[in-house]
């Protein structure tokens, strides 16, 4: 990334709260994503980490509009997201989901849910061509033409996940949120959904939001990777920097509780072990929401809520002991 | 003698599309103290040895063949009255989802306190003085207000905490943990995996821990099992099935995971193909339709386990080439392989 940075992606103040029934006629808010705020460039990949619950998927989710969020704002090459755009928008930004078993269709075949996409934006004018396109979106995945007629459950979990990348790829998008594309993947196809996801990324100029809560995963295909807590954002740096020098005492657990596949590493390793579980973001600690859980607390943190600062260049972290 | 020892372990599951071979032959030792790891992909039967070790298959399921004994004692068609005595007693199992394998609608006490009684023979009050005890030492605090709590009420760390403390109850001597951590959250599974070497040290029971998570096994493991599509393609020390593996499915799992030390932007190495079809198993070996270096011999039969170390064992066809290429191969009275001193890792 020589060339100056332009990003594709601005993101300002996202928040999504969802209100909570938890009473007669009494409602809460819970406050999935509080002010997140982030960029990304075009051809990058910006990977988000953090605990189940942290509102990372939220944040993907809400950046499509498959929530609509309760403030903050979100353009897209410059252009805003508004009722008019947003059909622009959902042909140019897609995503892929976590769990290649529930989001396809098992009552369509393989070949019409690749063609969704397609369907919905009108983007062949024949059943020629379309049938074309679905062959060679599927071929592109590693997938022969002459399966578009079977059905999902005839496919492994691998393949699966290739036909959910297939169908985001078909309405020829820019940007794709890959919401844990590949947790519920064996070890040994992990690896080749990764790099299929790098090859598209090559071939077609692609930018990524790869969400997910395995690290070296995430450090492996990211130029970028952000931190989430409780539905904020605590770091932000490049996935190399983040590494050698977090700065937040979360990502320093986050780092050191990664197990190792290799013992003498793992036996020699020091574990920061976090004590006690993460709060219900139903009853937020005030202040910071990790000091309940952080060695390095005070006072201040339970009175202040940190902002996120530059620390470093291109190094954003929200603490107050930094 | 080990404290448990599998021999050519068998479980089959009849279903009507046919017989799958979930376990075909596998074998090793336990011994007390120790921790063993299992690891696979899913569908390569690790969590179908832990059942046929506890007797808790499912239906179509069974044991077809082999020997599993327990201080010298056999399971393998023990009448059920015998059997509970081991289950949970002797030999007790933690199951992967805390949320699913706890009762929801009786509190945590009620359910640690049935076990206890059950098995232990304690009263009431004895009971439920246990069972906070046992609380306190998996890390739960004020124990007396958790046991009057139901599951739903506890985070996902917490309700493991309470499987691992209904497991102890009885002091086994072996504990089975079938994917302990995998539902939980990084931090949370530091938590868990800290808590059980802990008590593994104070207690010190044996541990089978099955896994898929290769970084999970490396840092408590003493020995390691790899297993593929129901056998058991190596196994030795964890230091040689990281550093010196001889068996290519493990060569291939070990390049396949990016390493989070690496600054360059390597290429993974991904595995080809997909994961075997249970009811179509080849005659040869099972990974050669994935393997890069499969030869002729690997579609015609397995390979047969043979020693390639000290404390390591893998089956390869690869091991007999490079061994007879390179004159590595010991050969006993009558001509058979007796070992291969291919590891490299026997300088120690």
């Amino acid at each position: 990334m020589t060339q100056e940075y332009r990003p594709l992606v601005e993101v300002k103040h996202l928040k999504q709260y969802f209100p909570i029934t938890t009473g007669f006629l009494k409602t809460t808010m819970l406050k999935a994503v509080d002010d997140v705020s982030f960029t990304i460039g075009k051809g990058e990949t910006l990977g988000l980490v953090g605990e189940s619950g942290c509102g990372k998927t939220t944040v993907g989710r809400s950046l499509l509009h498959l929530y609509k969020p309760t403030s903050g704002e979100i353009s897209f090459d410059g252009m805003k997201i508004t009722k008019k755009t947003l059909d622009e928008y959902h042909r140019r930004a897609q995503m892929v989901f976590q769990d290649p078993y529930s989001s396809l269709n098992p009552r369509m075949t393989v070949g019409d849910i690749v063609a969704e996409p397609i369907d919905v934006h009108k983007l062949c004018k024949t059943r020629q061509e379309r049938a074309e396109r679905v062959q060679e979106l599927l071929r592109t995945v590693g997938i022969s033409g002459e399966q578009s007629t079977r059905y999902a459950h005839e496919f492994s979990g691998g393949q699966r996940q290739r036909i959910g990348i297939a169908r985001a790829l078909a309405s020829n998008p820019e940007f794709i949120v890959c919401d844990e594309p590949v947790s519920a993947l064996d070890v040994s196809i992990q690896a080749q959904v990764i790099n299929m996801l790098e090859d598209l990324q090559d071939q077609l100029g692609l930018s990524y939001l790869f969400i997910a809560h395995d690290l070296s995963v995430v450090k492996h295909i990211s130029n970028r990777v952000a931190v989430m807590y409780l539905g904020k954002m605590v770091e932000l740096a490049s996935s190399v920097e983040l590494h050698h020098h977090p700065a937040h005492p979360y990502t320093v657990s986050l780092l050191s509780a990664v197990p190792m596949p290799d013992p003498d590493k793992a036996r020699s390793s020091h574990r920061i072990v976090l004590q006690g579980d993460v709060p219900s973001p139903m009853n937020m600690p005030s202040g910071c929401a990790f000091r309940t859980r952080c060695r390095f607390a005070t006072q201040r943190c339970a009175e202040e809520c940190p902002q996120m600062r530059e620390i470093a260049p291109g190094h954003f972290a929200a603490c107050h002991n930094i | 003698m080990a404290l448990l020892e599998v021999r050519d372990l068998r479980t089959s599951f009849f279903t009507p599309a046919g017989e799958v071979k979930a376990v075909n032959g596998v074998s090793f030792n336990l011994d007390s103290g120790k921790v063993l790891g299992i690891v696979g992909e899913s569908g390569s039967g690790k969590s179908v040895t832990a059942y046929s070790i506890l007797q808790i298959l499912t239906h179509p399921g069974r044991i077809v063949g082999g020997s599993i004994k327990f201080k010298g004692q056999e399971l393998v068609g023990l009448p059920d009255s015998e059997m509970r005595k081991i289950r949970g007693n002797r030999i007790s199992i933690i199951f992967q989802d805390p949320m699913t394998s706890l009762n929801p609608v009786y509190t945590v006490g009620n359910q640690l306190v049935e076990a206890i009684k059950l098995h232990t023979g304690r009263n009431g009050a004895q009971a439920r003085d246990r069972a906070a005890e046992l609380l306190s030492l998996v890390g739960i605090n004020e124990p007396e207000k958790r046991l009057k709590q139901y599951p739903y009420e506890l985070s996902g760390g917490m309700r493991q905490r309470v499987m691992i403390a209904m497991a102890l109850a009885c002091e086994p001597d072996i504990l089975i943990a079938d994917e302990p951590t995998t539902a939980l959250d990084v931090t949370i599974q530091a938590q868990i995996l800290e808590l059980m070497q802990d008590l593994q040290k104070k207690l010190g029971m044996a541990i089978l821990m099955i896994t898929h998570d290769l970084g999970v096994i490396a840092g408590m493991c003493d020995e390691v099992i790899i297993m593929y599509a129901g056998g058991v393609c190596e196994r030795g020390t964890a230091d040689k099935i990281f550093y010196h593996p001889q068996h290519e499915y493990t060569k291939g799992l070990l390049r396949s995971i990016p390493n989070i030390d690496s600054d360059e932007k390597e290429r993974l190495v991904p595995i080809s193909g997909t994961p075997i079809d249970l009811l179509r198993m080849p005659s040869g070996c099972p990974f050669a339709p994935r393997c890069e270096k499969a030869m002729k011999v690997c579609l015609q039969g397995r390979a047969p386990e043979v020693w390639v170390g000290r404390d390591h064992l893998a089956a390869c066809w690869m091991n007999y080439k490079t061994g007879m290429e390179k004159g590595l191969i010991e050969y006993g009275e009558n001509g058979e392989i007796v070992r291969m001193k291919l590891d490299g890792g026997d300088e120690e």
